[in-house]
Order: C-alpha cells, then structure tokens, then sequence
C-alpha cells in the first residue's frame, strides 16, 4: 500500500475515478534514509525537502479537488460522446435506403428464397416460423441454449438452500428466512380476477404455440404467455398451491427434456440436410395445425422450456428457489 | 431542405430508433445507479429493435404469412429482420435477468446500488 509510484496512483485514479485520502498522507515511511551528518548529503536533503513539499502541496490539492474535477470532467466527457455517438448514428441514417422501397439492398434472393419456399419445403405458411425453425433453426438452438444458461445462472446466483436462508447477508438482520415466504393471501380482487386470467392464459399460451406454423407467434412467445399465467397463478394463491403442480423437480424435468428433445430434432434436420438425405418428415397440411413437419414439436417443446425459465426466474428473485 | 435532413424525415422510424438508442446509452453511462444502467440497456435493444423491424418493412406488402397458396416473393415483406428481433428479445430478457441477479447479490453485499460506492467498499475490502 504503501510508496505507491505516481503511475500505479494515476491508474487507480483512471480505475475507480477517485482517490483515496490515506494515499496522499505521505507516511514517514515514505522518506528516503539518507545519512544527513555527510556534507556531501546536505544539499541533496533540502532539495528532497523543497520537492517533497511541492509534492505534498501537490498531492493535498488534487485529494481536495481531484475526484470534484474528475467527476466533472467525466460527466462532460460521457455527454461529449453521447452526443458524438448519436449524430454518428443519425448521419449514418441520413444516408440510409428510403424507409419502406422494394429495392433496398436489403431485399435480396435470400428473403425471396425463404418466402417462396417456406411451404412447399417446410410445410409452415407463417415464413418466420419456416425460416426460424427450419433454414435458421441452428441459430434458434443456440437461443435456447441462452436461455437456458441464464436460468442457471440466476440459480447459481440467487438460489438459497436449507433453512439459514440468506443468513448473514440479510439487508435487515431482525428478518428472517420466513418473511421470504410471507405472501398476504387476502386480496379479493387479484384472486377473482386470476380465477378468470390463469386458465385464459394458459390457453391462449397453448393456442399460440400450436399455430405458431400458420400465424403469427410460436414457441417463445406462446411460452411467454403460459409462463405469466403460472407467475399470476403464484402471486394470487401463493407458491404452495403453485407448488402443486409446478415444484422443482418437475421444472427440472420438464426444461432439461425439452431442451434434449430440442436438440435431437435439430440433430436430426442437420444430419439428414448435411448428408443431403431426402427428409422423410410428413409436412402436414399447410395451414392446419398438423403443418410444418418438425417445426410444431419444436415449437412445443421450446414452448414449454421458455414457461419454465420466466417462472424460475420470478421465483429466484421473489424467495430465492423454487 | 437540404437532402441529408429530407432523408431524416423519410427514415423517420430509424431515426426514432437511434434516438432511443441514444437514451439507452447516455442513461447507461451517466447513471451511477445499477438498476438506471440496466434500464438503459433495455433502452438500446427496444431501439435496436425497431430498427430492425423498419428495416425488413417493405411499402405495400403484407405480413409473411402465406395465404392461398400464393408464393410469390413480391407480395410479402422481408421476414429475416422480424427472426432476427425474436432472438434478440429471448437474448435480452436472459441477459436483463442476469444483470438484475447480480445486481441483487451486489446489494445483499454492499447495501447500495451506486456503482462507485459500491467500487470503494470493494476496494477497501480487497486491501
């Protein structure tokens, strides 16, 4: 800590944008021993003195003013690039292609390949659904491995084990591991109203999911909607009677099988596109519910994973575990 | 009007993107309070997003859902953008949930959300 070079205090000073006052005290320690009896030693002493004394003067006014000046002077500076940022941004779209013109570069055979071919060769009438499925499908694979990761992650971070439940970093000491739980359950309303909602949910959830090959939606979004219907479920009853059906160890289950039969499906497309194998997958009728060859267990399957990982991480952060 | 502001107002949708970007990104480095910063990043991608989405609009088309039969390309918009947005979104709430559990760890620790006091209180420990 101590005898820190001007270097190692300018890089602290760029780190973490303030000084510390113990580093500007120059300690005794801090002067150098020199034999002052020698009169050879004599001058070299007053001139340490004379510098040391600019220095400390030095060092005294920057701990008086320097994080005042740094601060200020990172405030002009983010604003100067902020600013810098957005007019490079809106220059770059001054000179853009005009909003909405069939022939933008963006407009290309790629996009005119996914949409005249979406039917005939994925069986999915809803192109997105072909394309992001079927063409893109192992980029929607590694989404669902990031989903995936953060849920565990977030478990990693937040989930509390046993009964000393965030025993000794609790932001209040006198709270304890039940007020986790504690959940006021007398709410008319919001219990009323998640009768009617919680079903409907689940529902509308299922329907997006199963006609995610013909309209608008699919797995993530229909998963979104059952999942909000199972966090509406636990905030209006509480976790106990979530608990009846949606525990830990079906979460588990339910999310590391969808995610395996996820990844088997889109092993099988890729090794039979690769080997240039003809896919022998019945497509369905094109608009029914039936449609879209593998993309509808995919769906289904991503479905369900997306329910699991939004009612995990509202329950890692409402108490810490499932 | 000169023809760079003129294609400002036809890009109307991407302008508003980038100004929203540019909200998420001053609001990302001027707060020091952790929850503001992850508000701004959230900011950026609704921005980057809508970008996006104005990118694959193409003027007069329908949404690319195949109807009739009928597939020819010039009836629909551009479909690669809208997947695109789709992953964006699942990598932005997995990527919001993990910043938001940090940031809970963090304030179990330290007790305060600001990012340079919680820089100092980290610094003295380590010392």
């Amino acid at each position: 800590m101590k005898n820190k070079g001007a270097l190692s205090r300018l890089w602290s000073f760029a780190e973490y944008g303030s000084f510390r006052e113990e580093e500007f005290t120059l300690s005794p320690s801090d002067e150098r021993h020199i034999d002052t009896d020698t009169p050879e030693n004599r001058w070299l002493t007053t001139v340490q003195n004379s510098e040391r004394s600019v220095g400390a003067r030095a060092a005294s006014w920057f701990s008086r003013r320097g994080v005042e000046i740094f601060q200020r002077l990172y405030r002009v500076a983010a604003v100067f690039i902020c600013f810098t940022l957005i007019g490079v941004l809106l220059a770059v779209v001054a000179f853009l292609p005009p909003f909405g013109g069939a022939d933008n570069p963006a407009v290309n055979e790629v996009p005119e390949r996914y949409v005249a071919g979406a039917v005939e060769e994925t069986g999915a009438t809803n192109a997105v659904a072909g394309m992001i499925s079927a063409y893109r499908g192992f980029d929607t694979l590694g989404e669902a491995h990031v989903l995936f990761v953060a849920a565990c992650s977030v478990m990693a971070l937040l989930r509390i084990d046993g009964p000393a439940r965030r025993h000794g970093c609790l932001p209040d000491p006198e709270m304890t591991g039940e007020d986790m739980d504690f959940e006021p359950n007398s709410d008319l309303i919001l219990r009323k109203a998640a009768k009617i909602l919680v079903p409907l949910s689940f529902i509308f959830g299922l329907y997006v999911i199963l006609n995610g090959t013909s309209s608008p939606g699919g797995g993530f979004s229909g998963g979104a909607l059952m999942g909000a219907g199972v966090i509406l479920n636990s905030v209006a009853f509480g976790f106990s009677r979530t608990e009846r059906f949606f525990g830990e160890r079906v979460y588990h289950i339910v999310k590391t099988a969808c995610l395996t039969v996820y990844a088997l499906l889109m092993a099988y497309f890729i090794y039979m596109g690769a080997n240039g194998i003809y896919d022998h997958v019945w497509l369905g009728v094109p608009g029914g519910i039936v449609s879209g060859g593998l993309i509808l267990p995919i769906n289904i399957a991503v479905g369900f994973e997306v329910a699991c990982t939004m009612y995990c991480f509202y329950a890692l952060f409402r108490k810490g575990g499932l | 009007m000169p023809e760079f502001l003129e294609n400002l107002f036809t890009n109307y949708y991407e302008t508003g993107a980038v100004v929203i970007f540019g909200i998420g990104f001053t609001s990302l480095l001027m707060h020091r309070n952790l929850l503001k910063k992850i508000i701004g990043l959230n900011f950026m991608d609704s921005g980057l997003y809508l970008f996006l989405a104005a990118k694959g609009y193409i003027a007069g088309r329908l949404a690319p859902i195949i109807t009739d039969g009928d597939a020819d390309p010039t009836k629909y918009v551009n479909p690669i953008p809208t997947g695109l947005v789709l992953t964006g979104i699942v990598v932005s709430v997995s990527v919001t949930a993990f910043l938001l559990a940090l940031t809970c760890r963090l304030y179990d620790k330290y007790h305060t959300l600001d990012i340079d006091e919680i820089t100092n209180l980290a610094r003295k420990e380590r010392d």
